[in-house]
């Protein structure tokens, strides 16, 4: 790494600071180590989710004949199959899987502002930040429009013993299955979205630093890697959330 | 970093910003798309079970391999780095085995203890 803008000499020795441990800067080092936290904090989320699961009923029918009941866990596809603007119209997990390709994409973009701070072409770098700042902002708009529909439910609703029906979920009642279904979609796919936010805050507030020229006159665009490293890892987490979450 | 420092020489050399490499990025970007693609469509054309879930692990760790290895640039970082993260995410990986197994068995004694 360039030290251009260092003033006073750096100490070089083994043993007083003067190398990195595994030839990474210590931004980026503690950066991994709070990512693997980070890591432990959703398997815990995926691990309760995987609990509650178990200790509900599996769904025992055939596919075509399944409906909403609080005696039996839901099928995923058969809960997140709307799509925008096409009303009652079946589309198992098209909405989820464009969720996942727009985060994805988003990952891309990053990498390339990452390639372009290398090659310290500060208009590159500035426009694939914004491409990734759009595509954050487009997941998350995604991500509200799924937690209203979620939150509204569906025209035929759960009908209930007493001849009651219960349209959309919120934390104590549930349409599409047993509460602690609709608790832990809203608490894993809302902690992963909150990381999203966190992540177009960081990204807003680099984009600003690029344009002011501040990683320029520093002489590397680390900055740039350290959010990136945050943001890859906000799409692996979805990898994951996908998977357990929408698939299995 | 280390590989990728030659470029910022160049840029204070010459002043010149060299030209993107970005072959690779557009490569994992497209691998990731294709394994996602056939995730979904295994969820319409298989029916559930044990089996399909394997396939659907399978395909993740294999998403996960990419993004970390590719996007993230672990791959090419030192040794030491890459075990430093990888040791603990796969004691992570056995905890959470290990939490599911045990936490069913010990939900189901407690289940059948009350009936």
């Amino acid at each position: 790494m360039s030290q251009t803008t260092t003033f006073e000499q750096p100490n070089t020795g083994t043993w007083d600071g003067g190398n990195e441990p595994f030839k990474a800067s210590y931004g980026k080092l503690m950066m991994w180590f709070f990512l693997l936290s980070d890591a432990f904090t959703f398997g815990a989320f995926l691990t309760t989710y995987g609990l509650a699961r178990h200790r509900h009923q599996a769904y025992e029918g055939t596919p075509e004949a399944f409906t909403f009941s609080t005696e039996w866990w839901p099928i995923p596809e058969k809960v997140f199959n709307a799509f925008p603007f096409f009303h009652g119209v079946d589309w198992p997990l098209a909405f989820v899987a464009l969720m996942t390709m727009i985060l994805i994409l988003s990952s891309v973009t990053m990498v390339l502002a990452v390639e372009a701070g290398h090659r310290m072409d500060k208009n590159d770098v500035q426009k694939w930040l914004l491409w990734t700042i759009l595509f954050g902002g487009m997941f998350l708009g995604c991500q509200a429009w799924e937690w209203t529909h979620f939150i509204a439910g569906t025209d035929e609703g759960m009908k209930l013993a007493d001849g009651s029906v219960i349209h959309g979920a919120n934390l104590i009642v549930n349409q599409y299955g047993p509460p602690l279904f609709a608790d832990l979609f809203f608490f894993i796919t809302g902690f992963h979205g909150t990381h999203v936010l966190s992540g177009v805050v960081l990204l807003i507030m680099i984009f600003i630093n690029t344009v002011n020229g501040v990683y320029h006159r520093r002489g590397h665009y680390e900055m740039v890697e350290k959010v990136g490293l945050y943001w890859h890892f906000v799409d692996l987490v979805w990898v994951f959330v996908f998977t357990f979450f929408y698939l299995v | 970093m280390a590989s990728h420092s030659h470029h910022a020489d160049e840029f204070e050399q010459t002043g010149n910003i060299p030209k993107a490499q970005t072959k690779v990025i557009w490569k994992t970007f497209f691998i990731l798309c294709a394994l996602t693609a056939v995730e979904f469509a295994f969820a319409f054309m298989m029916d559930a079970g044990t089996l399909r879930n394997a396939i659907f692990i399978g395909l993740t760790l294999v998403k996960a391999f990419y993004i970390v290895g590719e996007f993230m640039h672990l791959k090419h970082e030192t040794k030491g780095l890459i075990w430093a993260v990888l040791v603990p995410t796969v004691l992570l990986v056995w905890l959470l085995v290990a939490l599911l197994v045990e936490g069913t068995f010990y939900g189901e004694s407690v289940f059948n203890y009350f009936n």
